[in-house]
């Protein structure tokens, strides 16, 4: 079996607590058994609070005001929603740095239901400016980003998820990575989107550009590769989450953005993770259709004659 | 440069710098008596060592009505007693509740209830693993601030992992909507906290109070004032 992000995640972790003193490891219950091994080598840096997730994010605040850094980490509505003001006020307030490792993503929890999936995650960070958000699409993607994050100062969201893609790229935080250059579209696909994305602009002439970085937006690279000014971002979270970011770098330049992504965040069903993607047009067809119809192909005789 | 520092007897001229009131009695400042035996005789801070690492911390987390904290810190030398004039000001560093990243010597920004306990918490074990073992923590809570449940998930936590470097001081001014079962002490008292109950007016009882902490446990002290009006 594959090692997946959430594994690497906590092996990379418990290495960087041997080697860098500031770090500390904050969790409610979730994966408390992954640092188990951590915990016993540093009790005083691995801290399991129970569930009580405000707590977390609150003692990461704490802990990071004595000058540590703290990684918290959670299902993303866990980490996110359920502590947003701790957030908001314990770490951002404060003027702190912590490191926030989500898991669950928008629907690897198909199973559970809405209860254990966060679509609006990167939005909701978003809204407090200044946060560095980071969507691998690979174990060693995410090891990328962990490694970066944990020797920096600020405040890093890193969203890990059970989607990704089949291969690992050489990804830089911060930078977007460009797959390939065309002329008719700049193709934006954030993290796991990249192998359905890939797929789906096969053969066609556009531009696609690889984010695991979404916030800061790689506003340099994205100006650097657009042709014709149309965008169109495909992301594993709400839809439009980075709508306004292409906005801001295409402000001199008329321009069309299809932004797609999670539509229904209420969609109460069950089955896969593919289900959902098909659900929310996000599979290699639905992202194909609606790209072509965005920048004007001819739709394929199949879907015609489908009708 | 050194500051002098001022007496208990100056804090009503400072609060009438901070609210253009000439006459302030302590009795209409329910925190006012806790915060100066805090400064004057219990906690190991001082303008001299803002930044040392192993200084007691002080965290007003019922951030609301923060002139006594502002008068005490004035006194005290954090703070230049001129600048209580300009309280509320556009360019002044004290608002309506503080900001630790503009004001020296205040630990957290706070305003929103139920957040300075938690911080306490990742505080103590944050400086336990730095391998400070001597600063002590001190958080300072409303009593109808304790409504907020983030503050059960910090006393239960405490509690449980037997935070000695930790003290609540409960303000009680009666200002809470509804009673409790076992009192303000009870709350701590379940979750394995020793508690001390004290008028907030007698220094010498504060002082005795604040001072006495097992070390094992985390310690709670309701402190009673007058019923708020």
């Amino acid at each position: 079996m594959t090692e997946t992000m959430r594994d690497r995640f906590a092996r990379v972790a418990t290495d960087l607590l041997d080697s860098d003193p500031r770090l500390a490891i904050v969790v409610a219950e979730i994966s408390a058994k992954l640092f188990g091994a951590a915990a016993a080598r540093h009790p005083d840096r691995v801290i399991n609070v129970g569930i009580r997730e405000e707590l977390m994010i609150a003692v990461a605040g704490g802990m990071a005001l004595t000058g540590l850094r703290p990684i918290a980490h959670s299902y993303a509505p866990f980490l996110v929603e359920r502590p947003f003001e701790q957030l908001k006020l314990d770490l951002g307030h404060q003027a702190v740095g912590a490191v926030l490792v989500s898991i669950g993503g928008s629907y690897d929890a198909t199973f559970e239901g809405r209860t254990h999936q966060s679509p609006g995650d990167v939005a909701l960070l978003d809204s407090l400016r200044g946060w560095t958000i980071c969507v691998p699409g690979h174990p060693d993607e995410a090891e990328t980003h962990l490694r970066a994050a944990a020797a920096a100062d600020g405040r890093v969201y890193i969203r890990l998820s059970t989607q990704q893609n089949r291969a690992p790229h050489p990804v830089v935080p911060g930078r977007f990575l460009v797959m390939q250059r065309g002329s008719r579209a700049a193709v934006v696909a954030a993290g796991p989107m990249l192998d359905a994305v890939l797929e789906a602009t096969h053969g066609l002439d556009v531009t696609v550009l690889y984010a695991t970085t979404i916030r800061p937006f790689d506003a340099a690279t994205l100006r650097e590769t657009v042709v014709e000014p149309e965008v169109v971002l495909v992301e594993p979270y709400l839809a439009g989450t980075s709508s306004s970011e292409v906005a801001r770098v295409l402000i001199d330049r008329r321009h069309r953005v299809l932004a797609l992504g999670v539509t229904d965040t209420e969609l109460r069903r069950y089955g896969t993770p593919a289900d959902h993607e098909r659900a929310h047009a996000l599979d290699a067809a639905g992202i194909r259709s609606r790209i072509e119809r965005f920048i004007g192909l001819p739709q394929p005789a199949r879907l015609a004659t489908a009708i | 440069m050194s500051v002098a520092t001022l007496g208990y007897g100056d804090l009503p001229a400072l609060l009438g710098r901070l609210t253009g009131d000439e006459k302030h009695s302590p009795s209409a400042h329910s925190t006012l008596d806790v915060l100066w035996v805090l400064y004057d005789r219990v906690l190991r801070v001082s303008p001299a060592f803002a930044d040392d690492p192993a200084r007691d911390r002080f965290l007003l987390s019922k951030g609301h009505g923060p002139m006594a904290y502002y008068a005490v810190l004035a006194a005290k030398g954090f703070i230049p007693v001129d600048e209580l004039d300009r309280f509320g000001d556009f360019d002044s560093r004290l608002g309506y509740h503080p900001d630790h990243v503009l004001i020296p010597g205040v630990e957290i920004s706070s305003g929103s209830l139920g957040h300075g306990l938690g911080l306490g918490v990742g505080m103590v074990l944050g400086l336990r693993a730095l391998g400070l073992t001597q600063p002590r923590v001190v958080v300072l809570v409303g009593d109808a601030e304790l409504d907020e449940a983030s503050n059960h998930e910090a006393i239960h936590f405490a509690g449980a992992r037997g935070l000695g470097a930790l003290t609540a001081v409960v303000i009680d001014n009666h200002s809470r909507s509804y009673p409790l079962e076992r009192g303000l002490g009870g709350l701590f008292e379940v979750a394995g906290w020793d508690v001390r109950e004290v008028s907030g007016r007698d220094h010498a009882a504060l002082q005795s109070a604040l001072t006495a902490t097992s070390r094992r446990r985390p310690s709670c002290v309701v402190a009673a004032v007058e019923p708020a009006r």
